[in-house]
């Protein structure tokens, strides 16, 4: 048995949150190069090399690379070892997000309610999602979430007919759909099946994945290279005004389901993919 | 595909020359303001106020800035998505606005809009907060404070960088952009604006 104190949980979110919105990750910034050498349309290369140095800046001057600094989703492996003291894990997780965008500058996005609409000023409530794992360990993910291409998500119960064509036809229309909204180039975190709800937590994990990074099984990454290639003939491009590169990668988790059942989650995360993580 | 520098305010004979396309520098004054702002706009002037801002000839940036750091003028300051604007933006354009810059696919009537009242939809690259930020000189809260970052903000810009996505005669840039890329066998094809537009 292991004993981390939860402040040690605090701290380690207000750090990560602030460096995940100034700085870069290196899949994201490899992503981006490649997408430099993809990226046939002019327009498109100039968006490009915008969102370069706009992150070299950010970077550079330890400032917020895109205004919008997310809702913070933390993401906890805790190892079963591990003993918490010290109190509530969910209020230090928000004591975390609360110094962390208050120190950094952050903006606070976040609200009370969702139709009182009161900013609860230091950008609480965190999204929290804990995972209990072998071994002694804690590890701490953090993603911050930008508004514009959360919004642009789509959940659907397709019927088990509709198959991986119907399936496909839904991951690229919801791609369509978001366009320029959503910040392209985008990353596409996709979950199939399990039910409503594991759906939607499968595309929201397979985020978390390194850039580019395939699926472990190859009939899974060949499907997801089928979507990736699906989505860039789109023609939408960086910025959306027209170009071979809309997407950076796709990302596609899986699960088992119920006979009656074919759920796929469509999550959208732009090019400021805002991800850091650190093992306690 | 030309670049086009404005000072503002912007003039209906400025308003013409700029095509869907068109590389867009602003120099000057321009309003920041996202929905929370609109909406009390709007209201206000249901009511008979008169606008927080001059509206005459005048830019509204949709964007809600980070706070900016001790010696810094504005914090992160790039485009957040237009359409959660399209309800209110026919009132604006009707006051006078000429230009409102955002990101992102707008209404059909918001479209028409642009071409009724004489007035361009412009965007910049969303997620380039920190770069934007450079061509902010000034920045000033001039309403709805308790607002906080969706405040109505007085910026003065230089050369602030855009590109013209709906001009007033019903030109539709991200339909001409994408129709020039989009592959033959693609399963969507991009979105045709309206007909008579
Ligand atoms: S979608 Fe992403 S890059 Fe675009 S404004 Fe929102 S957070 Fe920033």
């Amino acid at each position: 048995m292991r004993e981390i104190h939860v402040d040690q949980v605090a701290e380690t979110v207000a750090r990560l949150v602030q460096e995940a919105n100034f700085k870069l990750e290196d899949d994201v910034v490899g992503a981006i190069n490649r997408a430099m050498n993809l990226e046939e349309a002019p327009v498109g290369q100039a968006i490009l090399l915008q969102i370069q140095d706009n992150y070299t800046l950010a970077g550079t001057e330890r400032v917020p690379m895109c205004q919008d600094t997310g809702v913070a989703l933390v993401f906890l492996e805790l190892g079963q070892e591990v003993h918490l003291t010290g109190g509530d894990l969910t209020d230090a997780i928000n004591r975390g997000v609360a110094k962390g965008y208050t120190e950094g500058y952050l903006r606070m996005s976040m609200l009370n309610d969702p139709i009182k609409r009161v900013n609860t000023k230091n950008n609480t409530p965190a999204m929290v999602y804990i995972d209990v794992v072998p071994g002694d360990q804690l590890k701490v993910k953090v993603d911050c979430k930008g508004g514009g291409s959360e919004n642009m998500s789509q959940l659907k119960m397709l019927p088990p007919s509709a198959g991986w064509e119907g399936a496909k036809r839904f991951i690229v229309e919801a791609v369509a759909n978001a366009g320029p909204n959503a910040c392209p180039p985008l990353i596409v975190g996709v979950g199939i099946g399990g039910n409503f709800d594991k759906s939607a937590l499968l595309a929201k994990k397979s985020l978390l994945r390194h850039v580019g990074d395939p699926n472990p099984d190859p009939e899974w990454e060949a499907r997801e290279q089928e979507l990736l290639a699906e989505i860039n003939k789109l023609g939408v491009g960086p910025m959306g005004l027209g170009g071979t590169v809309t997407a950076l990668a796709v990302h596609v988790e899986v699960m088992g389901c119920h006979i009656t059942a074919l759920p796929v989650a469509v999550n959208i995360e732009c090019h400021s993919h805002r991800h850091k993580e650190a093992v306690l | 595909m030309a670049k086009v520098y404005l000072t503002t305010p912007i003039t209906d004979a400025q308003v013409r020359e700029i095509k869907a396309g068109d590389e867009v520098y602003i120099t000057g004054t321009i309003y920041t303001a996202r929905d929370a702002a609109h909406r009390r706009m709007v209201e206000e002037l249901a009511a008979g106020k008169p606008l927080p801002i001059d509206a005459q000839g005048a830019v509204i940036y949709y964007v809600g800035p980070t706070p900016p750091k001790p010696g810094q003028v504005i914090g992160s300051a790039g485009p957040t998505t237009s359409y959660r604007m399209d309800k209110y933006t026919p009132d604006m354009l009707k006051q006078g606005v000429k230009a409102v810059i955002g990101k992102g696919y707008r209404g059909d009537e918001v479209k028409s809009g642009f071409v009724q009242y004489g007035a361009v939809y412009l965007v910049s690259t969303g997620g380039a907060g920190a770069l934007l930020a450079k061509t902010i000189e000034a920045a000033e809260v001039v309403a709805y404070e308790d607002l906080g970052a969706e405040a109505v903000r007085r910026l003065t810009v230089k050369e602030f960088p855009t590109v013209c996505i709906h001009d007033a005669t019903g030109g539709d840039q991200y339909f001409a952009g994408q129709s020039q890329w989009v592959k033959p066998d693609a399963m969507v094809k991009p979105k045709k604006p309206e007909a008579g537009e």
